[in-house]
């Protein structure tokens, strides 16, 4: 089963939950698909690592077969491609890497070149794989590297934890399409409650069994309990804040084996989550 | 016009809850929400005027007449982004996938496919005493760079004679925090004390770095650890990255955002932390040029 974890916001605690919920779940995979920012790895400290260079590919030009049609360069959807003197030039940054330019040029003055983006990383914390992929810095998009990462998924019956980015936009979408339930970390304050309830249309359009982990819950914010009933969205935990779990987190310690006050709210939640999806 | 960006790295560092303090600190004439995936600066601001909504055209998807696919599946194979799939004797196209590059209008045998806009979102300007352009994303929509530099056309168009304008970013490092960057005169990185928040910092660091802006940062809630609070200023020191402000763990900050009240309104350590770590980010801000 693969689980992933949401939140819309950043820094509610997404990372937190998934990491601990990978060690708690036996032979588990951690896969961290905020590639723009990868954190897990700070608290599983993966051992035995191998890296697998992520690429896309962008067109080259072969200046003797090009005859200057242009119709390359009308054609790309993205503007990613200039025509200056007389030859077209590739703006590597906007290109989508559809393959439209090699398919429309008649000369076949297109070629490919591969393009390095980034990384993923796969590696071991006792009995958890960790996989993370990493977006080089001054890339503009990591979904090439979320959808190599979501391929390491464990192939049987054990879990799979994904750490989403925070947003609801096209990665995200990405990583809960591949998922099989949805778990939102939200913080209760109208910031969190704003952006989880964005993230939670995104859920619903891909009718994903989905429950509610409120993080940081020291004070009751009646707006998100309301819609929670509403909508009947399971509330499965609270975890409260205090400044020990800050500190543990501040140095990324992993929570649950350190303090076992902290780990009961693990296994309660991997035990409803296996009770509630039949899979 | 001189333009600051708040920016983190890792999210929930107090971003917004920083630009909101810092417009009501220098009355600020011209702001803007950049974090289109996840806009909360709307929430804090208390403008009374309603805004004017426009739609937000991002790329083009694909659509298949029905009636004219033949089943043959070459659009299938083309697709580099994996957006079509067959049922029922039929090719597909899913919108939230399709990334609008019409390689399978180009390959039909049958002409069934053509290229449709799409609403990707919309934007929203406010405009009474101040102006407040922001904007929101259709969830699954990419394409934010897009929408974020129109944000920021909308706010610069909209308030040309304004001393200074604040624009709150999102977090990450990719294509909407890229859009952002550009023609900026100042970036306030607001960071936190954990080993996540010092990792991402360092990424957002080398990111505006390549795009040539000053930068300057600002711990929040730094005596969450004390010890990665030292770490980060150390790294400051060695980048000769001016370190403007510590502002300490308080929970006014939380009551303040839950109960519609600016922080900079309410007599707290951290509001006067945040208004020490204003005036730097003014004095560093006049300064250049």
């Amino acid at each position: 089963m693969k689980i992933a974890i949401l939140s819309g916001k950043g820094g509610t605690g997404k990372t937190f939950v998934a990491t601990n919920l990978a060690v708690t779940a036996q032979n588990a995979t951690y896969i961290d698909c905020d590639v723009e920012e990868p954190n897990g790895r700070l608290f599983l400290k993966p051992q035995k690592c191998t890296h697998t260079k992520i690429f896309t590919e962008l067109p080259e030009f072969n200046a003797e077969k090009c005859n200057g049609c242009r119709q390359c360069v009308d054609f790309c959807e993205f503007n990613a491609l200039a025509f200056i003197k007389n030859k077209p030039l590739v703006f590597a940054d906007v290109c989508h890497s559809c393959n439209g330019c090699e398919l429309i040029c008649k000369q076949q003055a297109v070629t490919k070149k591969q393009k390095e983006i980034g990384i993923v990383e796969q590696g071991y914390y006792k009995n958890v794989k960790v996989v993370t992929g990493i977006l080089n810095i001054g890339e503009i998009s990591g979904v090439p590297i979320i959808k190599e990462a979501l391929k390491r998924s464990s192939a049987d019956n054990n879990l799979t934890i994904i750490d989403c980015p925070p947003g609801s936009s096209c990665s995200v979408m990405e990583t809960v399409m591949s998922a099989d339930c949805c778990i939102m970390v939200i913080e209760p304050t109208i910031f969190g409650f704003h952006n989880f309830k964005m993230v939670y249309k995104l859920v619903k359009l891909l009718q994903k069994p989905c429950f509610a982990i409120i993080n940081k819950a020291d004070k009751k914010f009646l707006p998100l309990e309301y819609f929670c009933q509403e909508n009947k969205l399971q509330i499965i935990s609270q975890i409260p804040y205090n400044k020990n779990l800050a500190t543990l987190l501040a140095n990324s310690k992993i929570v649950c084996e350190v303090d076992d006050s902290y780990k009961k709210y693990f296994d309660a939640i991997l035990k409803v989550i296996k009770a509630e999806v039949n899979l | 016009m001189k333009k600051l960006l708040i920016l983190s790295g890792k999210g929930g560092t107090g971003k917004t809850t920083t630009a909101a303090t810092f417009i009501k600190f220098a009355q600020a004439k011209a702001f803007a929400d950049c974090d289109v995936d996840a806009p909360n600066l709307h929430l804090i601001t208390n403008l009374q005027s309603s805004p004017t909504i426009s739609d937000y055209y991002g790329s083009k998807k694909a659509f298949i007449n029905q009636e004219k696919c033949i089943g043959c599946k070459t659009c299938l194979k083309t697709c580099k982004f994996e957006a079509i799939s067959y049922t029922k004797e039929k090719c597909l196209i899913n919108e939230y996938i399709c990334e609008g590059c019409s390689v399978c209008t180009l390959v039909c045998p049958t002409q069934a496919i053509s290229m449709q806009k799409d609403i990707a979102g919309h934007l929203s300007l406010f405009k009474d005493t101040s102006v407040f352009s922001s904007a929101e994303l259709k969830m699954g929509r990419g394409n934010s760079g897009m929408l974020v530099t129109e944000v920021k056309t909308a706010m610069f168009h909209n308030a040309p004679t304004t001393e200074l304008a604040i624009v709150d970013g999102s977090p990450g490092i990719g294509c909407p925090v890229i859009a952002s960057i550009s023609g900026m005169d100042l970036i306030l990185i607001v960071t936190e004390p954990t080993s996540s928040g010092l990792s991402d910092l360092k990424r957002i660091v080398k990111t505006a770095s390549n795009l040539n802006v000053p930068i300057a940062v600002c711990i929040n809630k730094y005596d969450i650890s004390l010890d990665i609070a030292d770490k980060i200023s150390i790294y400051c020191q060695n980048e000769s990255i001016p370190l403007v402000g510590k502002i300490p763990f308080d929970k006014h900050a939380v009551y303040a955002i839950n109960n519609n009240i600016n922080l900079a309104d309410l007599d707290c350590p951290a509001q006067k932390a945040l208004y020490n770590t204003f005036l730097k980010v003014i004095q560093l801000i006049t300064k250049i040029y």
